[in-house]
């Protein structure tokens, strides 16, 4: 008989799940940091001039942390929510629900390839940008504190929705409807500080500024707010989603009849 | 330890039109080296129990044990010991045949699985598609590729959900040779099909679902016997007389008619030849499980199919 290992569980799923992106990777990878690039040859080269958000920091360095997080979010939110979504219309999330993987290896496998995707795409925008206009590392642990975080939380917040999409349609309704206006309106293209009181207040309520605002603090060593006070938003954030969607995988939500 | 022990499972689903009950108090167990066959129409409850056994579906009252691990409070050990072959066609696309074996075995913590992985891919017929991807494979194949996942942890219990429908021969003899193979060496089958003759020619021991209720539990030997035993059939383009009509199983031209015994043979071929039937292709032979499974539906009464 084969040894049995207690760890190869999980470690085969987050493998698989790392395996299927990389797999189409020109899609998952390369095209949302093109996607990235554009945005930055676009608004950096149109608001350049007119924009100054900190001292010393011209708009276009201003925008490549922004444009690098933003990139982080939304693919580590993408790999979970689309893996788990097409497993359920495909029908194949079964070959998973008849063994003996525990919640915990779900969530950490999933959140895990959630991760190595959002970072990987994370990199590589940082590395086509920086080119333009490198932005500075002034405090790096920041930026791995923020970039971890927020692309653990976007993965888990991924298996949330992948969960309880039943269709293709409810997914994009969840990511078009939710999460693409929390990052646009976290401050990726300004600092809320220019946005009038009221929208500038919102903004607070907002987690995804929170780890815009650490994260660039890691680049520049200036931010809106306190970069601990976003430490404990976003890693409260990143708690409060985790228990849920362990909960729910443990429950078996829209899994187990 | 019964391989597989279903105690009082009941299940409810609710529907737009109310409580649907897919399974009313179903209760029995199916001993470790069996080939055990579950039979019932659609609708019946099969798949539901199944799902149930394999911790896709949650039973609403009632226990299921696999080897004696309880499928929700011990689910782990549990699903150790039970391989699944289901009844969609589904795969993951992203991987070849190999890759998905290989992961298949990850999940249930084995690693350098590859010998047994080459033998499964060798007994299934599918040795030169071990580096093609899922998508290119056609649905015999695919077929083929479920049974060998269900199979890489080499579980005690394994089940098969209409493992058959829409196969090619080929692949059902290889299928059933290799399967019986199995059980030789002890492991537990647990089959539904719809191919009654399937059923009869591999299982040891039958139980019949209907309407989510056990309406039968016996050796299939026994089940044969319990009925009536002799089966006349012949062809025919007349209509029969009322009184054979009654008691006629019609296909197309094809009339089948039981018969406890050889007089009463006797009997409806003197009704026919006094109604003036003409018949084709004449032949008198023993009654086989679908004879056994119609008259079970159809309410018969089955005092020796409940022992």
């Amino acid at each position: 008989m084969t040894p049995r290992h207690p760890l190869r569980g999980v470690r085969t799923l987050l493998y698989k799940e790392v395996l299927r992106f990389w797999k189409v990777g020109f899609q998952t990878v390369a095209a949302p940091v093109l996607t990235a690039v554009m945005y930055l040859l676009i608004f950096g080269h149109v608001l350049s001039d007119k924009v100054q958000v900190f001292d010393n920091v011209g708009y276009t360095r201003f925008l490549i942390p922004g444009l690098v997080m933003m990139s982080v979010l939304q693919n580590a939110f993408a790999n979970s929510s689309s893996s788990l979504v097409q497993s359920k219309i495909t029908g194949n999330l079964v070959f998973l629900l008849v063994t003996p993987l525990s919640h915990w290896a779900w969530f950490t496998a999933y959140v895990g390839a959630s991760m190595v995707r959002g970072l990987s795409v994370g990199l590589g925008v940082f590395a086509v940008t920086a080119w333009f206009s490198p932005p500075g590392l002034a405090q790096p642990l920041w930026i791995l504190a923020f970039a971890l975080l927020g692309a653990g939380m976007l993965g888990a917040l991924g298996l949330i929705a992948g969960l309880w999409a039943d269709k293709f349609d409810q997914m994009a309704a969840f990511q078009n409807f939710i999460i693409m206006p929390m990052t646009f309106l976290s401050g990726v293209f300004y600092s809320v500080h220019s946005l009038p009181e009221f929208w500038n207040r919102i903004s607070h309520l907002n987690p995804f500024f929170y780890m815009i605002d650490g994260f660039r603090r890691g680049f520049f060593g200036v931010s809106d707010v306190s970069p601990w006070l976003s430490l404990g938003v976003v890693g409260g954030s990143f708690l409060v989603v985790s228990a849920i969607a362990l909960r729910l995988l443990k429950t078996g939500y829209k899994l187990r009849h | 330890m019964p391989a597989v022990s279903f105690q009082q499972v009941s299940k409810t689903f609710q529907s737009p039109r109310g409580p649907l009950r897919a399974l009313d108090g179903v209760r029995f167990d199916i001993e470790q080296g069996e080939f055990f066959g579950l039979l019932g129409p659609n609708g019946a409850g099969k798949t539901t129990l199944i799902s149930i056994l394999a911790g896709l579906t949650r039973a609403s009252s009632g226990q299921v044990k696999v080897m004696g691990h309880d499928v929700v409070a011990d689910y782990a050990a549990a699903r150790r010991s039970l391989g699944i072959v289901p009844q969609e066609l589904v795969f993951d696309p992203f991987f070849s045949v190999r890759e998905t074996l290989r992961i298949q075995s990850g999940y249930f913590g084995l690693h350098h699985n590859d010998a047994w992985i080459d033998e499964l891919l060798h007994e299934l017929g599918l040795s030169d598609k071990a580096g093609a991807n899922m998508r290119q494979l056609s649905g015999g194949m695919k077929r083929r590729v479920l049974v060998a996942q269900a199979l890489v942890h080499r579980p005690p219990v394994i089940v098969l959900d209409e493992p058959t429908a829409g196969v090619d021969v080929e692949l059902r003899q290889t299928l059933w040779q290799f399967i019986a193979r199995l059980n030789k060496q002890g492991h537990t089958v647990l089959l539904t099909t719809h191919y009654l003759e399937e059923a009869e020619a591999l299982c040891s021991r039958i139980a019949m679902l209907k309407q989510g209720r056990v309406v039968a539990l016996d050796r299939t030997a026994n089940l044969l016997a319990g009925t009536a035993s002799t089966m006349l059939r012949f062809k025919t383009d007349q209509p029969l007389p009322a009184a054979l009509a009654a008691q006629a199983r019609v296909t197309g031209r094809i009339v089948q008619l039981k018969a406890r015994d050889a007089g009463e043979v006797e009997l409806q071929l003197a009704a026919l030849r006094a109604a003036g039937i003409k018949v084709e292709d004449l032949e008198i032979g023993r009654a086989d499980l679908e004879d056994v499974f119609l008259e079970i539906m159809q309410g018969a009464p089955t005092s020796e199919a409940m022992a």
